[in-house]
């Protein structure tokens, strides 16, 4: 086979050079995109834009938003939804949803709490069994969706109503009340604490560690999912879920395991709310989940999956530490915050919607 | 039926014995029902190296479940399946693959918003470094690609770019050469001029004659009789989930071919009933069992 005529380059060993092939001659499809362009075309790109247009918008109308204090609160406020948004935006790339994350979180947070004060261990007993609980929610919603082939929608919102209910119901049975009785001066409470919920110092700002976690995991996602085989798969069932299992991707472990991923974040994130707050109210955590989707979806995640970047997410989750706190510190009504939050969403999907076809147009 | 050895189907009077020992991939007798709906009854196939099998038939003929079992998406649930002269049962396209076996889909070859390169590799990455640590090595991956596509004469500046924006021939091609680079020894190709153009049609074909002369076998699924001419060593033409034609080129004209391909044998007979109508005056006939007429017709119908 020597080069064909239209489409190659009649010499087949230079390598790419970038001068980009004439668009006159036919196949102007295959033009070059310019690296401007390119760029935009990031999902990641739109929301930093976003991110600092709303960062220098607070900057300005609440000054208070400047001090070092303020800064650590708002970055706080952020961890702890993007902490889970980066599953939800990996599972979200993945083609699939988990309207049960909110709750998830509180069922693995009364897990831990009354398994360690009603038996009366360690805590670190009552933390690895909600892992197991938490993993086992996340397999389960990935096992339903996959063998049913149900929209993930409709399963999670069964999941979500589930635990909802099994929430409220198990507590109040086994302590009489809504919430968990308080850990804090059980055995290993501390150690948990200190991993968990404790906070450090910079420059004389208390900074919470789920600051740091968030960005350990941010960096974990980035590198799954751009430098593995399995970051690939996500992409890939996300996608064309066809095409992928027809060229040999195992389509249905690969969403299980999304699934699953979520589960550890709720897990991860109940662990944080319980050894912060040593007890738990067992009928939070609904509605956050759509906190948690909309941080993805305003991080470039594409709802209908097979794009999008762990990276979008954490800006994402910026954006609504940034206006939650910022509207305190601007001294407006709170009340607002909501309504701030829509506009942003709708604002951030039609930049995402505007940038993708003027970068992809041919 | 489902014992014959391949080639006695339809071109009974030439006996030919088949060439080149024991055929890469081989059907017989093979069916697949979809509970109460048999799409697919006692079909025989060969895939030989070097040689491209042709299937044609109209829509809903069974084409798409004929390759959907080679290609391991679904199983045959009557007669046999063998690779290498053993039966096999797929579990999943993976299990074919192992096998050396390659689809590469009308609609679904590649997935659009991934880079070339990720989607050339897709499901067979190259990886390097210890387990936890365990990534993917981009740059081979992005060298083969460019290296595999050129040698089949696609030249694409940015292996950066999404597959979505290339076009239907070229994104066809990416899926041929990625099967072929991947070992496929059989390379199971659905209506992949369906969608093209006449030009990008002719790519196409192309690299389909270098895979078959690098010794692959080919199974060319098409409606389009002219361009599996052109390619192709065997034909074989399913009508309503039967083989109502399998000849080798030397026993078919493409005239021939394109007359099976319009239901030929069926043609003559709703011609007879048609006269009938028109003497008698009668109100038409209901259809008949469509199989029985084709298959009784195919070995008269066959010059």
């Amino acid at each position: 086979m020597s080069s064909t005529a239209r489409q190659a380059p009649p010499a087949p060993g230079a390598p790419g050079a970038g001068a980009p092939v004439p668009g006159g001659g036919g196949s102007d499809r295959a033009r070059r995109r310019s690296p401007a362009v390119a760029l935009l075309a990031r999902p990641e790109v739109g929301v930093l834009l976003g991110a600092l247009a709303v960062l220098v918008f607070f900057l300005v109308a609440a000054p208070a938003v400047r001090h070092g204090g303020s800064t650590a609160t708002i970055l706080y406020q952020s961890s702890t939804i993007g902490i889970m948004a980066l599953p939800v935006a990996l599972l979200m790339i993945g083609g699939e949803f988990d309207l049960s994350s909110g709750v998830a979180v509180i069922t693995s947070a009364l897990t831990a709490s009354m398994l360690s004060y009603q038996l009366t261990v360690n805590v670190w007993t009552g933390v690895v069994v909600a892992l197991l609980v938490s993993l086992a929610i996340g397999a389960l919603n990935g096992w339903l969706v996959v063998r049913t082939g149900l929209p993930s929608f409709l399963v999670t919102l069964g999941t979500f109503l589930i635990l909802q209910g099994v929430n409220l119901a198990v507590t109040k049975r086994v302590t009489g009340n809504v919430a968990t009785d308080d850990i804090s001066d059980m055995d290993g409470f501390d150690r948990a604490r200190q991993i968990f919920a404790s906070s450090f110092g910079v420059g004389g700002v208390q900074v919470k560690t789920t600051v740091l976690w968030w960005l350990l995991f941010a960096a974990l996602a980035t590198w799954v999912l751009l430098r593995t085989r399995f970051g690939n798969w996500v992409f890939a069932v996300g996608g064309a879920r066809e095409s992928a299992r027809a060229v040999g991707v195992p389509v249905d472990r690969t969403k299980i395991i999304l699934f699953m991923a979520v589960g550890f974040g709720a897990w991860f994130v109940g662990m944080h709310n319980l050894f912060s707050f040593h007890t738990v109210q067992s009928g939070e955590g609904v509605g956050q989940e759509l906190i948690y989707i909309a941080a993805a979806v305003i991080g470039g995640c594409l709802l209908t999956g097979g794009q999008g970047s762990a990276v979008g997410p954490v800006f994402g989750a910026f954006m609504f530490g940034l206006v939650n706190q910022g509207i305190v510190y601007a001294g407006w009504n709170p009340d607002w915050f909501k309504a701030f939050l829509g506009v942003m969403l709708l604002g951030a999907v039609l930049v995402n919607l505007y940038v993708r076809r003027t970068a992809s147009r041919r | 039926m489902t014992t014959d050895a391949i080639g006695t189907h339809g071109g009974a009077a030439a006996g030919t014995p088949p060439p080149g020992g024991t055929p890469l991939a081989e059907l017989r007798g093979a069916g697949k029902s979809y509970g109460a709906v048999r799409a697919l009854h006692d079909v025989d196939l060969a895939v030989r190296p070097g040689r491209v099998t042709c299937v044609l038939g109209d829509n809903g003929a069974g084409k798409s479940t004929l390759i959907k079992i080679v290609s391991g998406l679904h199983r045959h649930t009557e007669g046999e399946f063998l690779v290498d002269g053993a039966p096999v049962r797929f579990r999943s396209p993976r299990d074919a693959l192992d096998r050396g076996i390659a689809a590469v889909y009308q609609d679904l070859a590649t997935v659009p918003l991934m880079p070339v390169w990720r989607n050339f590799f897709l499901g067979s990455e190259t990886t390097r470094g210890p387990w936890p640590f365990r990534r993917l090595d981009i740059a081979a991956m992005k060298r083969t690609a460019d290296s595999e596509l050129r040698s089949m004469g696609i030249a694409l500046d940015d292996l950066e770019q999404p597959v979505g924006t290339l076009s239907g021939g070229q994104r066809q091609c990416v899926a041929i050469a990625r099967a072929v680079h991947f070992g496929a020894r059989v390379l199971v190709l659905d209506e992949p001029t369906a969608a093209l153009g006449v030009k990008q049609s002719g790519v196409v074909l192309k690299y389909i004659a270098a895979a078959r002369d690098r010794g692959l076998g080919v199974v060319l699924v098409t409606h389009n009789p002219h361009h599996a001419y052109l390619v192709g060593d065997h034909f074989s033409v399913l009508r309503l989930g039967t083989l109502e034609l399998s000849a080798d080129r030397s026993e078919v004209s493409l005239q021939e071919l394109t007359h099976h391909m319009a239901g030929g044998a069926e043609l003559a007979a709703l011609e007879h009933e048609l006269a009938q109508v028109h003497h008698a005056g009668a109100e038409g006939p209901p259809e008949g069992d469509p199989c029985a007429p084709v298959t009784t017709g195919t070995e008269e119908g066959t010059p």
